[in-house]
């Protein structure tokens, strides 16, 4: 298998690499770059435990390749809340909204980037916004609370920012 | 005696206490102060900062210098000969280090065959025929994970195929034998009988009322977000395996494998690190996990093997498939007089349940429920199929969901038929409080229940009567709208030693605790939490009773080398074992802290007495010594005579098992035109005892509901007649997401265990266990008017569409 040399800005670190050009992005991420916050839940696409933000959008890791990100900026999970917790750690922390923690990392992932596109949600909003991520220990209701929690904290932020 | 026998269920009888009345109440009772954190505090889960922040150590992030990977050969017919196997091309491949046949296993001792949980028998891989559809058929292991997956297309295997037997009511004819290995060539595995048929038989021809219904409780899979795996690392120079490995039960494990592979028990380590989900699904030892284990084995190096989820929705163990032929007996005036099961329990290829050795249908002779009943008898027989062995539980304890399920359902289709309300019919019925210490007529002994109560307060919540006053407003406009109730009674806790044990290891469980100097502490249990949030709740119940914060207290679990001997987690069984283990070492504690604070304090034991955190003199309570104190002074200046240092170690037997219960409402709409069915409410009132964190108890619950809400609607392992699996990956066996799932309502009585230390009960499973007959029952109620009895679940909207179709509504 041929190699190609990528380089990719992970959590605000330049990387460089060498993978196959079928490497999964959740593989040069977990097994390359040893950020084993990102999980693998499935094989089809379906269960987004290896959700991250790439070039600022949500993607399930194991459906891009590592080539695609070349060039480009990925955040996961590691990279939140390196100084304090960011408003969505501790909204699943204070609403208890994860139990075995497998799902977590990437239901964060995709929250930050849903809460990004709709800081205001409705619960039924979050709900749709989290459809592409599969728990199968909390059934969802804290998980809701908890994005609600950091949707509140982020705003409250904003305001004071905004204020001062 | 093996579970491979016929048998009569047999009950010992639990000591005096072990069942009683006891007083219901609603509020969550809390002893300590917020900085110590005891029971009943809601308290932020210690174990989740790692989570949280991607620092969580699940068995795929093991990484070892040197580390292969095993991929696996899976079986593309259900039922087929092997007539060859050829890996020469694979092994050509470069990375390629090994491939491992039947052949291979059998030569290295006889490990081509192991032992199931449950006394029966399993394939690791198969040397002549396979048995079900992706079965392990070789391994291959490699120096990278994409080439060992390159190398398993390259393993040519020559089948020729065999009819497969899907059905099994077609597999106890006995045309096409699953298990040529047997002695006998039957698909027949065993028989068993709880109750007296005698008994139920007259009450059945005094009956003034009886209904009867056949139903199926399908094949589904536990689909944790985490599938299994392992890395095994033997050490040739120390003759040491060292095993990472997503299991619920390491020590039985350990114990299990040193039994199979002859490797001496205390040269095998198994590290259960953090677990992404269990739910039965990782109890059981899967062909993969000793595949993986003699890789590392015959290659000295490290081995991975991490399942896809393809793999594992496909290969591991299923939980239910559950033929059910039930009929209930009722006098004259509505009274439950008796009940009469027979179900014929299909395994797949092997026996591979999880149960208590001595019940091979699990707990389902619990199936009398909530309800009083002079007499009842319960049959089943488990046959082998040409599916995956199973079956596990899927966040139950040992087939209660389905003996919940087939009675819950029975009583609605009773007081339907006797046109009297689903609620009042249950309050006519249920056992009374004042009934305990009440003995079912299967033999169990409830330990304590208030089943009144719980309802009671469901209705009140659901606004029940307003409900049905909205139906018959509603079905007068032809709208569909149905309101379901369950008012289930679990058991769990397994188990006291004289009755339960799994492959003669009793199922008792242990707590060991270590009190520092500085008075901090650390302490490990013989189970293994898999997000249930045992270092929160186990530190709250050291905390309760010994007063060290929880904060200060390390929870360790799931290391065979330092943790002490358990039999694991699951069947809700952590906090009625383990967690009264925790209670009883604590005690121990308290007892030498006393003899410890007498000899600071230069006063007699007699006069002290316990408050919170501290022993202090009757009558003056400024003059007292704190733990923190007595562990300072328990290594620095103990009493002359007295051993050094506040250890103590509890292995738990306890007298009975626990019996939660509770009662569920759930009000659904249904779309006449498509059949689709919207749940508008589902109110769930929970007793599960003393509650240790009403967060972690809620998070329980509502995650207890989504999978209950899961198999009542959507998931459903299904096979074509040629045993191929056609839900096999997550884009056809659907689990709900947070659009399926409802807003739970959730509500509480509080009916403590007479026997248990904490009074506690236990409750992961108790929602998984009574919210499907409830969505059921919710959905027969909106179409019983149009002549509709009963509907199977998974309840879909083809089914509802069809039965309304049937029943002449016009779409």
């Amino acid at each position: 298998m041929g190699k190609h040399t990528i380089t990719v800005n992970v959590n605000g670190e330049e990387h460089t690499g060498e993978v196959e050009g079928r490497t999964l992005l959740v593989h040069f991420i977990r097994e390359d770059l040893d950020l084993t916050g990102t999980h693998i839940g499935c094989d089809t696409t379906s269960c987004g435990a290896c959700t991250v933000i790439l070039n600022g959008r949500a993607v399930k890791s194991c459906t891009a390749f590592a080539v695609q990100a070349d060039g480009g900026t990925v955040e996961t999970i590691e990279g939140l809340g390196s100084d304090a917790l960011h408003p969505l750690q501790e909204g699943f922390w204070e609403k208890h909204g994860l139990q075995c923690g497998y799902c977590t990392p990437g239901m964060i992932m995709s929250a930050k980037d849903f809460l990004s596109r709709n800081p205001n949600p409705t619960e039924e909003e979050i709900r749709w916004g989290i459809s592409g991520n599969l728990c199968r220990c909390t059934g969802y209701n804290k998980i809701v609370e908890a994005i609600q929690y950091a949707a509140d904290k982020i705003n409250e932020g904003d305001a004071e920012e905004a204020t001062t | 005696m093996t579970h491979l026998e016929d048998r009569v269920e047999k009950h010992t009888p639990v000591p005096e206490g072990a069942s009683a009345t006891v007083e219901t109440t609603d509020e969550v009772r809390v002893t300590t102060p917020k900085k110590i954190c005891g029971m009943g505090h809601r308290m932020k889960r210690k174990e989740d900062p790692r989570f949280i922040q991607g620092r969580g150590n699940y068995v795929d992030d093991v990484k070892l210098p040197g580390m292969l990977y095993m991929d696996i050969v899976r079986s593309p017919y259900a039922h087929a000969k092997i007539l060859s196997i050829d890996a020469s091309a694979a092994l050509e491949l470069p990375g390629v280090v090994a491939v491992i046949t039947a052949k291979d296993l059998q030569e290295a001792g006889d490990l081509h065959w192991m032992p199931t949980l449950m006394s029966d028998t399993q394939m690791v891989l198969p040397l002549d025929k396979v048995i079900y559809y992706a079965q392990e058929v070789c391994v291959v292991i490699a120096t990278e994970r994409y080439i060992a997956a390159d190398a398993i297309e390259l393993v040519y295997v020559d089948y020729d195929p065999l009819p497969a037997v899907v059905d099994p009511f077609e597999a106890m004819k006995d045309e096409v034998i699953v298990r040529e290995d047997k002695e006998k060539p039957t698909n027949h595995i065993w028989h068993w009988e709880a109750g007296d048929a005698d008994a139920t038989e007259k009450a059945f021809a005094d009956a003034a009322h009886v209904v009867e219904q056949q139903m199926h409780i399908p094949r589904i899979h536990v689909s944790s977000i985490e599938t299994c795996g392992m890395v095994a690392n033997y050490n040739k120079a120390t003759e040491k395996m060292q095993i990472y490995m997503t299991s619920q039960a390491p020590h039985a494990h350990r114990t299990v494998f040193a039994l199979v592979s002859g490797l001496p028990e205390h040269k095998i380590q198994i590290i259960s690190p953090d677990i992404g989900g269990g739910f039965g699904g990782k109890v059981p030892v899967y062909p993969g996990y000793v595949c993986c284990a003699v890789a590392s084995l015959v290659t000295g190096k490290p081995v991975k093997w991490i399942e896809d989820r393809s793999e594992n929705l496909q290969a591991d163990s299923f939980a239910r498939d559950y033929h059910i032929k039930a009929r209930m007996a009722a006098d004259a005036d509505g009274k439950i007089t008796a009940l009469d099961v027979e179900t014929l329990a299909d395994n797949g290829a092997a026996d591979a349940a999880a149960n208590p050795s001595k019940f091979p249908a699990g707990l389902y002779s619990i199936c009398t429920g909530s309800y009083d009943m002079q007499a009842a008898h319960v049959k089943v027989d488990g046959v082998y199929t040409t599916k995956p062995p199973g079956g596990v539980a899927y966040r139950c304890s040992f087939r209660v969901t389905e003996a919940v399920h087939m009675i819950e359902r029975m009583a609605d289709i009773m007081a339907h038929d006797l046109d009297k309300d689903p609620a009042k019919f249950r309050m006519d019925n249920f056992i009374r409080p004042d009934q305990f210490p009440y003995k079912s007529p299967t033999g169990w002994e409830y330990d304590s229940g208030n089943y009144e109560a719980a309802l009671q307060k469901a209705l009140d919540m659901i606004g029940y009567d307003d409900l049905r006053k909205e139906q018959v407003e509603k079905r007068e406009r032809g709208e569909l709208m149905g309101i379901g109730i369950s008012s289930f009674t679990e058991v769990v806790g397994a188990g006291p030693s004289q009755d339960y044990d799994i492959l003669g290891i009793k199922m008792f469980d242990s707590a060991e605790i270590r009190i520092h100097p500085t008075g901090k502490a650390i302490a490990r249990f013989g189970t293994k939490s898999q997000g249930q949030g045992h270092e929160t709740t186990y530190a709250q119940i050291l905390a309760e009773e010994l007063g060290i914060p929880a904060s200060d207290i390390e929870v360790e679990e799931g290391d065979t080398d330092t943790a002490p001997y358990g039999l694991g987690t699951y069947a809700s069984r952590s906090t009625p074992t383990a967690g009264a283990a925790a209670a009883m070492a604590a005690r121990k504690i308290r007892a030498k802290a006393k003899k410890i604070a007498a000899h600071l304090l230069e006063v007699g034991e007699d006069d002290l007495e316990w408050n919170i955190d501290r022993w202090q003199v009757k009558g003056s309570p400024d003059q007292a010594k704190t733990i923190q104190d007595i562990a300072f002074a328990a290594y620095t200046n103990h009493p002359p005579g007295m051993e050094a240092g506040l250890e103590a170690t509890d292995y738990y037997d306890p007298p009975n098992l626990t019996f939660p219960f509770g009662s569920y409402i759930c009000v659904v709409d249904i779309d006449s035109g498509t059949g689709e069915i919207h749940v508008r409410r589902f109110v769930a009132i929970d007793d599960c005892g003393n509650i240790i964190n009403p967060l972690v108890v809620e998070g329980q619950i509502e995650g207890g509901l989504t999978m209950g809400l899961a198999p009542a609607l959507f998931e459903e392992i299904v096979y074509d007649e040629d045993g191929q699996n056609l839900t096999g990956t997550f884009a056809d066996y659907l689990l709900p997401t947070a659009v399926e799932s409802p807003k739970w309502e959730l509500g509480k009585t509080i009916t403590p265990s007479p026997h248990h230390p904490i009074g506690a009960k236990g409750v992961g499973e108790s929602p998984t266990v009574g919210a499907p007959p409830a969505i059921a029952n919710a959905v027969v109620d909106a179409l019983w008017h149009l002549g509709v009895r009963h509907i199977d679940i998974p309840i879909t909207p083809m089914k509802v569409w069809k039965a309304l179709r049937d029943a002449g509504v016009e779409g």
